[in-house]
């Protein structure tokens, strides 16, 4: 689905399995939390919590922003 | 004596459990557990399975180095003559870890390593180079088929018989080239295989030129300010109550959701489709999957122009790839019709 989108518009993915993305051929690629919760981590308080997802979509956002030539996996 | 053998299986296969279980740390126990009786089967004595490492595939996934340096250090002290894992099918957490593990033996002990896998599970591709992957069909149902291929693979390896051709022995080719000698000469063989092209008939190539399924990075969004983002998952996210019956597993289709006003994903309105993870964490707050909540509060801020009023939805669980790019190549040219400018796409 990635690079379909990818063939019209840019697309950030994020998912925990990053080896598996790279292997699909995403281009944009943002390490989540875990698999049941990718943006999310129920042993942290609800704000916390939200504190932690609005990071990583940050970290989306800031890809999307960001000219790659080549697959690149955003970790800050 | 008989050859000895550690068996790589996931918690389901170990009767242990399901996705609540997928978080279970590696072990290793002595003897053969689940699958490993029809190996002992198919082996005829020739070979016996002496110990059965368990790993939870969510464990694995989430913590790849860790646990494979730890399952190589439990593996050592069984001397091991091959290691076989799995088979994963169409299991795309299992093959991957099937695939780990039987790199990292191979390069650490120079032993034979075998697995089973569906031709789209994403280990094959990823580590097809490093171990000998017998095709399977999708499910466990073929498992009666796989364990017997499996097997004769492993006893021609651990006794040094030469092996065929991927398609005499069933594996799934590995890329490696091999100087064999012909009656005919090249030239000859090209011009046969040019005839039997012309005429539409079956012919099979000597060396497979790779195939490249890459696309090019899109330039990056200039105007974040202005620009309209879509959220798009293949984590099953939808309407509590799953209204388009998205299947659990091998998704047949995608949804299509209006998020206009919704600001916040509760277990009241959104639950997950999806089969092969363990649903308690996004029934109860969807916003861990498809972070709702966070691109509101960023399209208040004015950090984004606006958040796109659809979000789209499938069930990536042994989906086939047919079918993903389908979703995807649908799903976005809905998305330029609308005017979207970027994508947010999150998977589990």
């Amino acid at each position: 689905m990635v690079k379909e989108i990818e063939r019209e518009l840019p697309v950030v993915h994020m998912c925990t399995i990053v080896p598996i993305s790279q292997t699909v051929g995403a281009n944009r690629i943002i390490p989540t939390i875990a698999i049941p919760h990718p943006l999310g981590d129920p042993s942290k308080t609800p704000e916390e919590e939200k504190a932690l997802r609005r990071k990583l979509v940050e970290r989306a956002l800031k890809a999307l922003q960001t000219e790659i030539t080549e697959q690149t996996v955003f970790t800050e | 004596m008989a050859f000895r053998v550690v068996h790589y299986i996931n918690q389901f296969y170990a009767g242990i459990g399901g996705e609540e279980k997928a978080d279970y740390m590696p072990e290793i126990r002595e003897g053969v557990v689940g699958p490993g009786m029809a190996f002992k089967g198919a082996f005829k004595g020739g070979a016996e399975i002496v110990a059965t490492v368990i790993c939870g595939d969510s464990y694995f996934a989430s913590n790849m180095d860790e646990a494979t340096a730890k399952i190589l250090d439990m593996i050592r002290e069984y001397k091991p003559d091959a290691f076989i894992a799995g088979p994963a099918f169409n299991a795309g957490r299992y093959g991957t870890a099937c695939g780990a593990m039987c790199a990292a033996v191979s390069k650490e002990f120079n032993i034979p390593v075998i697995s089973g896998m569906y031709p789209e599970n994403p280990g094959v591709e990823m580590y097809k180079k490093y171990a000998w992957i017998i095709e399977t069909p999708d499910s466990a149902a073929g498992m009666r088929k796989a364990v017997p291929a499996m097997a004769k693979l492993a006893l021609k390896l651990l006794k040094g018989e030469a092996i065929g051709k991927p398609s005499d022995e069933g594996y799934i080719e590995r890329g490696i080239r091999k100087n064999m000698f012909y009656e005919k000469l090249a030239a000859e063989r090209c011009v046969d295989m040019f005839v039997a092209k012309l005429k539409g008939e079956a012919f099979e190539t000597e060396y497979k030129m790779p195939v490249f399924d890459r696309v090019d990075p899109q330039p990056a969004v200039k105007d974040m300010k202005h620009a309209v983002i879509a959220l798009v998952t293949s984590g099953g996210i939808c309407p509590k109550g799953n209204p388009d019956h998205i299947e659990a597993s091998s998704a047949s289709k995608f949804g299509e959701y209006d998020i206009t006003g919704v600001n916040d994903l509760t277990s009241e309105t959104h639950c997950t489709a999806h089969g092969g993870y363990d649903a308690t964490y996004a029934d109860q707050n969807a916003d861990r999957v498809l972070p709702v909540d966070v691109m509101r509060d960023l399209e208040r801020e004015g950090v984004i122009g606006k958040l796109h009023n659809k979000f789209y939805a499938t069930v990536g669980n042994g989906t086939s790839v047919a079918n993903a790019k389908k979703f995807g190549a649908e799903i976005v040219k809905r998305l330029v019709a609308d005017g979207v400018t970027a994508v947010i796409l999150t998977s589990t």
